[in-house]
């Protein structure tokens, strides 16, 4: 972007540039200090989280005594566990199919493809309710396999239109050459196309993965066994079943402390990965928009 | 894999030479209607020898078109229970046909319409709020000369776009709840306290910012891509005729942006209903149905906790048919305009 202000517009005086950067200050601390505190609460002794009402900004103490106690092997271990896989497997599978899939219909003239695209796009106006979309799951025997968090959600439409798009923005010469080398087809994907994809794929990768990972809803009326459940629906628990978080009495410490480990750690993977990916976010998004 | 594409023989290594002369590359630009591939040969031949010809990009569709056909279509079919008396042991070809019994029940059911209410009341409210609070803020960075300062501050707002609904309520219980971080220091003041979560009073302008905290970052995408792309010129035209920044922003910017501007009011009209679900379902229980209420949560009450399923999927099935004549008028809104709406005519 610009590194100066443009001569029509001159340097702004103190007053508008203070404001601006009180806006700027409001808005990343809107953001950043709800997640800080809760981090600073998982962090507590859980005798001054009693004694400053159930939160903390500052942990006078720090211990990992929550993370250690959730972290035993116990009911959020395996939920960890669960959808580390479930995201993990899921990704894969989803950024293998929308490759695929999206390859062969940004290829012109394929046959059957304009038919097979209408048919997706279809989908997108109108998307499967929860109640038929029930029924085919339970119809498949997806019921309380760990495939009911993934097969339902494998292509998503807006990520294949993306990619599609990026795929036929890719110069047709350079598809040309390499065919006229005597590459086929998977060749050409292979040592064409998906080596200029790096950016998309790493932005698709990750709306899939973020959204494995957040999938919290289904387990629960797909599973039967709790013990199957990922962390999202276990979270899920504490969130709604804790009274002590949305109560009006002051929380006991310990399920308080425990609870903003447990939120951390569910929260810890996304913010984790997300700065490595954050460049390609404009770039995936817009590609994808403009070609829609 | 090579040896795929030579299997067209003589013919087509002919037909490569020709092409490479004359149009390779121009393939967004083939003549239309030959419904051939442009840059590969053996256009008009039969059906077999296209299928032969593509066989290997075919089998690349076949996982992705399974997936669309099991679990759209399939989908799309089970809306038949919408006009069943639907009782799972029986399943679809035992339960009885009572054709739009379930439509009639639910045109008469109060709480039905007290779903459709809080939807739409809550749908007004984001659409409200939801255009003016990105564009702002993307105003606000697009002013923005230091890259440093632009990029950190873009990193941290794109941020809550990637939480999952359950951390969003979690934090919004922990900052705002009864024993919660903002109740803790208004107390310290000794402002007294503010009843927010749980609060049936509160539960519509709490959800409108819960999307807002979660969404505003991640919307000014959009608008930061539509406000670069804006003539300089006509700025610095409109400034040496003495335009302030309001008139500029009111002349050049919001007339530069409008494409993008009709194109996102279109979508929103478009899928107006779908509030969202995981948002509503984790906070229905604390503020009860009367208020907390939404289509979809009426869908998943109505099924999974009563049993009515034929009722439920009737339900959706409403919902969802508004939404495709929703999407179908708001393109026509946006074509009337004169802007592209979201699929061409």
């Amino acid at each position: 972007m610009k590194h100066s202000y443009p001569a029509w517009q001159g340097r702004p005086g103190p007053a508008i540039r203070a404001a601006k950067a009180f806006a700027l200050a409001v808005v990343v601390l809107l953001v950043l200090f709800p997640l800080w505190t809760v981090v600073a609460t998982s962090l507590a002794a859980p005798q001054d989280v009693i004694a400053n009402g159930g939160w903390v900004v500052w942990p006078q103490r720090i211990t990992f005594d929550a993370y250690a106690e959730i972290l035993d092997g116990g009911v959020v271990t395996r939920a960890l566990l669960v959808s580390a896989g479930v995201t993990f497997v899921g990704t894969a599978l989803s950024l293998t199919c929308t490759v695929f899939l999206a390859y062969a219909l940004s290829r012109p003239g394929v046959y059957g493809s304009r038919p097979v695209l209408l048919l997706i796009l279809f989908t997108f106006l109108f998307p499967p309710g929860m109640i038929p979309l029930f029924l085919v799951v339970r119809t498949t025997g997806l019921f309380d396999q760990y495939a009911a968090l993934i097969l339902p959600f494998l292509v998503n439409v807006f990520n294949l239109v993306v990619m599609r798009g990026f795929f036929q923005s890719i110069p047709a010469e350079l598809l040309e050459a390499a065919r006229i080398d005597g590459a086929g087809d998977l060749a050409i994907l292979w040592r064409v196309v998906l080596p200029l994809s790096k950016a998309v794929l790493a932005v698709i990768g990750l709306f899939y993965a973020v959204a494995y990972w957040n999938r919290f809803f289904e387990a629960i009326i797909y599973f039967n066994d709790q013990s199957k459940w990922p962390i999202g629906t276990v979270l899920r628990q504490y969130v709604t079943g804790g009274a002590d978080m949305t109560g009006e009495a002051v929380a006991t410490a310990a399920p308080q402390s425990t609870q903003m480990a447990v939120v951390v750690l569910a929260t810890a993977p996304i913010v984790l990965v997300y700065p490595f990916l954050q460049r390609y976010f404009v770039k995936g998004v817009l590609t994808g928009a403009l070609k829609a | 894999m090579t040896k795929v594409t030579v299997t067209g023989g003589a013919a087509d290594v002919s037909a490569i030479d020709a092409q490479r002369s004359s149009d390779v590359g121009r393939r967004p630009t083939a003549p239309a209607g030959r419904g051939d591939r442009g840059v590969r040969p053996g256009a008009r031949r039969g059906h077999r020898q296209r299928i032969r010809r593509d066989r290997l990009l075919l089998l690349l569709m076949v996982p992705g078109v399974a997936y669309f056909v099991v679990f759209h279509y399939g989908a799309l079919f089970g809306n038949t229970l919408a006009f069943l008396d639907y009782v799972p042991f029986l399943g679809i070809a035992g339960s009885e046909w009572v054709g739009l019994a379930n439509f009639q029940q639910m045109f008469g059911d109060p709480g039905f319409w007290n779903a459709v209410r809080n939807t739409v009341v809550i749908a007004a409210l984001q659409l409200v709020f939801f255009f003016p609070a990105p564009l702002a803020l993307a105003l606000l960075l697009h002013s923005l000369v230091g890259d440093v300062v632009r990029r950190f501050v873009q990193s941290v707002v794109y941020l809550p776009h990637f939480l999952s609904w359950v951390i969003v309520v979690a934090l919004f219980q922990h900052m705002l709840g009864g024993a919660g971080v903002v109740n803790g220091w208004l107390g310290d003041l000794g402002l007294g306290s503010i009843h927010v979560i749980g609060n049936p009073d509160a539960y519509k302008p709490l959800v409108v910012a819960q999307v807002l905290w979660k969404e505003c970052g991640w919307a000014t995408i959009i608008f930061l891509a539509a406000l670069s792309q804006v003539d300089e010129q006509q700025y610095e035209a409109s400034a040496l005729d003495g335009a302030g920044w309001w008139r500029r922003l009111w002349h050049v910017t919001l007339p530069g942006i409008r494409p993008v501007l009709v194109l996102l009011v279109v979508l929103r009209l478009g899928e107006f209903l779908d509030v969202g679900f995981e948002q509503f379902f984790l906070q229905r229980q604390a503020v009860g149905p009367e208020v907390g209420e939404v289509l979809d949560t009426f869908v998943y009450f109505t099924g999974f906790a009563n049993g009515e399923f034929g009722y439920a999927a009737a339900a959706g099935l409403f919902k969802g048919v508004i939404g495709v004549a929703l999407v179908y008028t708001a393109n026509k809104v946006a074509h009337r305009l004169g802007e592209q709406g979201v699929y061409q005519r």
